[in-house]
């Protein structure tokens, strides 16, 4: 057992994207991750707070670092992008005292720093290791072949971010390489989504969203492995709007790199919510893997 | 091409402004074009985003607070991450719709709206209320056709909760904001 990290789930983790938690939870649990609850977090303003205003952007992520530091806790690790950029923004921000000084004035209770925030992608890869990930391999992810989306902001800017590879990340690549799967070439890695634009701008979602599902379908991919609530939503659950804004018929599944190392870990099909997705993977990944069976058998 | 007269138009202390609020030297950008290049925004954007740089560098506020584009920005850092001059361009933009809002500017209200929904919901309840959020925002614009599409498919779903996840806490969030409310009007 790793020592215990202090677990921020964001808010989508409580509605759109509750599969992202529970997978999550389950999948660190398997692996000895000890993830220990933030007492009563709040939002971290996410996208909508730094468009206003950066003090009170830092202030309503310092809420939540302060909470942390009260745990006598020095990481903290959430699944979510945008939570991990205002986090880490806040913590940047406030090294510096005029700045610090500014949104203690907001807060009840001052924050003096000290908890860093990671992505829990990062998590299980320095605190776990690719090696344990492997070795606590049950049913290899053989055949299936997935295309890696991480996402504009999970490495970027590279300076806040301080993980992977900004241009070409390759995280999520390790650790479902490690489940057994094939990892294809994806091209646009980072690119953008389209982002929170879903709702005011459908159509610069279409857009973006329907280039990256054509890459995924260029390059074969069986299925898509994301690590934001955010670009998740886009692909899968307004696949259906790009298909009629841009006159296309994707049809590929999208799911939470969780959820896959899930299925390898062989956690059970309840904790990882593949029914709360709009396009089910399990259908590829049940193909994949007795394909893999067959395969094994007749050799 | 877009002619300025500089020694007419030029807002010496906008630029001053941006600078300070960024904490970023505008004069070092060279006009490369990176930024532009790798954003995936610029088909939307009334001004590509190099361009916005340039005419912050020559004080063309007007200009600039009143575009689309500053609405249009979705922070995804490409080009923070290229610019071969560390200039924090995403951080420019950020600035620059603070800026706009305290001028009374929104040219894409929508997204604007969108924003300030989501805010509201975070003040009322500590946490994001996802469907009282997209209700408030449809309210208040008008758009009664928004995601209409996706009810069905989201709602069998059991994912979007219909009360809001109050939190304990929530009249601390509700004083961050109310702090920092009196203190933007002081």
């Amino acid at each position: 057992m790793s020592e215990a990290i202090a677990y921020y789930p964001g808010c989508s983790g409580l509605g759109t994207s509750k599969e992202y938690d529970a997978s999550t939870r389950a999948v660190c649990r398997a692996l000895g991750l000890s993830l220990v609850d933030i007492p009563d977090w709040s939002c971290c303003g996410s996208t909508p707070a730094h468009t206003k205003d950066h003090v009170l952007s830092a202030a309503l992520s310092a809420r939540n670092l302060q909470l942390v530091a009260g745990m006598g806790i020095g990481t903290a690790a959430t699944p979510c992008p945008s939570c991990l950029t205002n986090l880490r923004t806040a913590n940047h921000r406030m090294e510096a005292p005029a700045m610090a000084a500014k949104v203690n004035k907001l807060l009840d209770d001052p924050y003096a720093g000290g908890v860093e925030a990671i992505s829990i992608l990062q998590a299980l890869v320095e605190k776990i290791g690719l090696d344990d990930m492997k070795a606590a391999v049950r049913t290899p992810l053989t055949g299936l072949k997935v295309a890696c989306y991480y996402g504009c902001i999970m490495n970027r800017p590279p300076e806040l971010m301080a993980f992977d590879d900004c241009e070409n990340p390759m995280a999520m690549d390790n650790v479902l390489a490690a489940m057994g799967a094939t990892i294809l070439p994806y091209p646009l890695k980072v690119e953008c989504c389209g982002a929170s634009y879903g709702i005011p701008r459908q159509d610069i979602v279409a857009r973006l969203t329907g280039k990256l599902l054509d890459a995924a379908r260029s390059i074969g991919a069986d299925v898509v492995a994301v690590a934001c609530p955010l670009c998740q939503m886009n692909l899968d659950l307004r696949q259906g709007q790009v298909n009629r804004a841009l006159g296309t018929n994707f049809r590929i599944p999208v799911a939470y790199f969780t959820q896959l190392m899930g299925v390898a870990l062989n956690i059970a099909d309840a904790e990882l919510g593949f029914d709360k997705l709009c396009i089910d993977p399990r259908p590829v990944l049940n193909k994949a893997l007795s394909g893999a069976d067959t395969q094994a058998k007749g050799a | 091409m877009q002619t300025i007269n500089l020694t007419r138009d030029y807002d010496g202390d906008f630029v001053h402004r941006v600078e300070e609020e960024s904490g970023q030297n505008v004069s070092l950008c060279y006009q490369c074009g990176n930024c532009t290049a790798g954003c995936p925004y610029t088909f939307a954007y009334d001004i590509p985003v190099s361009q916005i740089m340039r005419l912050v560098q020559a004080g063309q506020k007007k200009t600039v607070l009143a575009s689309k584009s500053i609405w249009l920005c979705a922070t995804c850092e490409s080009c923070t991450t290229r610019c071969p001059n560390n200039i924090d361009v995403a951080c420019v933009m950020d600035v620059l719709r603070h800026m706009a809002r305290r001028e009374g500017l929104a040219a894409v209200p929508q997204v604007k709206t969108f924003w300030d929904s989501f805010l509201d919901s975070v003040k009322a309840h500590g946490r994001v209320f996802e469907l009282g959020l997209t209700v408030n925002y449809v309210m208040r614009t008008g758009r009664f056709w928004t995601d209409l599409d996706l009810g069905p498919k989201i709602f069998p779903k059991g994912k979007l909760s219909m009360k809001p996840h109050e939190i304990a806490g929530k009249e601390h969030v509700a004083r961050i904001f109310e702090r920092f409310e009196r203190e933007s009007n002081s």
